[in-house]
């Protein structure tokens, strides 16, 4: 398995869905749109009591930025499923896992990196203060990543089953929860003086197991939905 | 030389195929016929390594596809019922990326060329790929036979949404492979003039 082959191969497939999803705006707005429009009506529905938005905001924006991407994993393996082009994927001479790789990288640079670029913006609606909104999107830098390769796993689990955006959220939200605990908690606990340490080291914890089994139990998933 | 030794297939409660044993060997095209629902698709699926034959091996040059897994898929080109296009992109782009994923050198210069030799004009391979007919996506897919050096090209119902000149076109470049030592299997109820030398015929029941 040559090396220099496999990084081919994955940066091909990353520029290939990323010029897919430039063809195709309106898939990448929907779920950008849909995480602007949850932070911002909370403080419209709330009020504009100062302490008890920033109370919130960790929570809000964190619960945003996880429904956003499960709003967009449906839409992960369906298109190349249907097309036949997964099936091609299978017949690449790299292994699967390694392509995998590929494919949910170029899902968080499409629908989990915008979420990261607008939360410091969206954290002002709550009156964050500067280190609570850096301390914002590195959470949200080390933990979106790692909810696309969970949610990886459950798109691929249930490629090809009706009513699969459903059963992808049964399947993977009791797995974010870790995430949207940790997460939330490192902006809660820089706001109120404890420190983010412990909680983003969690977080790159988390990043680093995903990385490692979530390739492999995705791939196996894949094979199995082709079979 | 593709072998195929003893192999059964169960799709659901339904036995397809039971002890099928086989060789092909180079420069020599072996058509699968058969009715709807023989097993005909199911038959190459598991000769790509896609779907676990119930028992018995497939073997590549005598050592078994699992073992030799990368050297056997990269000696592979398979084509499939769906012609593994994406709408939104160009067939030029289609063809280019597809050929850059399964690790193939490619150029734009023998890109256009495939292209253009499966009778798609210069205008219509820079349209998104939506705008063809089935028979110029058809084309498109087909194109990256063109562009192939792999040995062993698996085709399941190549012919299928084809005008009579594409058909042509296609079996001159399968009789071209052959001739030049390749192994093609097909799936097919077309009849395919590469030579009664160079035929096989396999019917599944």
């Amino acid at each position: 398995m040559s090396q220099p082959g496999m990084l081919a191969a994955v940066c091909e497939l990353i520029r290939r869905d990323i010029l897919l999803a430039m063809r195709r705006r309106s898939d990448v707005m929907t779920t950008v749109l849909f995480f602007v429009m949850v932070a911002s009506l909370f403080p419209l529905g709330i009020g504009p009591e100062p302490a008890v938005l920033r109370m919130i905001a960790p929570g809000v924006l964190w619960v945003g930025a996880l429904l956003s991407c499960l709003l967009s994993l449906g839409r992960l393996f369906t298109a190349d499923y249907a097309d036949g082009v997964l099936e091609q994927m299978l017949l690449i001479p790299q292994p699967l896992s390694v392509l995998v790789i590929g494919k949910v990288t170029a899902h968080w640079l499409i629908s989990g990196l915008p979420v990261v670029l607008l939360s410091p913006l969206l954290g002002l609606q709550f009156g964050l203060n500067a280190e609570a909104l850096g301390v914002l999107t590195l959470s949200l830098l080390l933990g979106t990543p790692t909810l696309s390769f969970i949610g990886a796993i459950g798109a691929a689990l249930t490629l090809g089953v009706r009513g699969s955006n459903v059963l992808i959220a049964l399947l993977v939200l009791p797995l974010f929860i870790p995430v949207l605990i940790f997460g939330a908690g490192a902006v809660t606990s820089s706001a109120s003086g404890i420190g983010a340490g412990a909680h983003l080291s969690l977080l790159g914890a988390g990043l680093f197991i995903a990385l490692a089994l979530s390739p492999w139990a995705t791939a196996a998933s894949l094979r199995i939905a082709l079979e | 030389m593709l072998t195929v030794d003893g192999v059964s297939c169960l799709r659901g409660e339904r036995r397809l195929i039971a002890g099928l044993s086989f060789t092909v060997k180079p420069g020599r095209l072996l058509a699968v016929t058969g009715e709807n629902g023989s097993g005909k698709t199911s038959l190459l699926r598991i000769l790509c390594g896609l779907l676990p034959a119930e028992e018995g091996r497939i073997l590549w040059h005598g050592e078994e596809i699992r073992a030799c897994q990368e050297r056997y898929l990269a000696s592979l080109f398979y084509l499939g019922h769906l012609n593994s296009l994406k709408d939104d992109l160009t067939p030029f782009e289609n063809v280019t990326i597809s050929s850059r994923l399964a690790g193939e050198e490619t150029s734009e210069k023998k890109i256009c060329a495939a292209l253009e030799a499966v009778g798609l004009a210069r205008a219509i391979y820079r349209l998104p790929a939506r705008a063809l007919s089935q028979g110029q996506k058809r084309r498109v897919s087909l194109a990256r036979l063109w562009l192939s050096e792999r040995p062993l090209w698996i085709l399941d119902e190549p012919f299928s949404a084809l005008d009579a000149s594409a058909t042509a076109l296609l079996i001159q470049r399968l009789r071209l492979h052959v001739n030049s030592g390749g192994i093609v299997i097909a799936a097919t109820h077309q009849e395919i003039d590469v030579g009664a030398d160079r035929l096989d015929q396999l019917r599944l029941a």
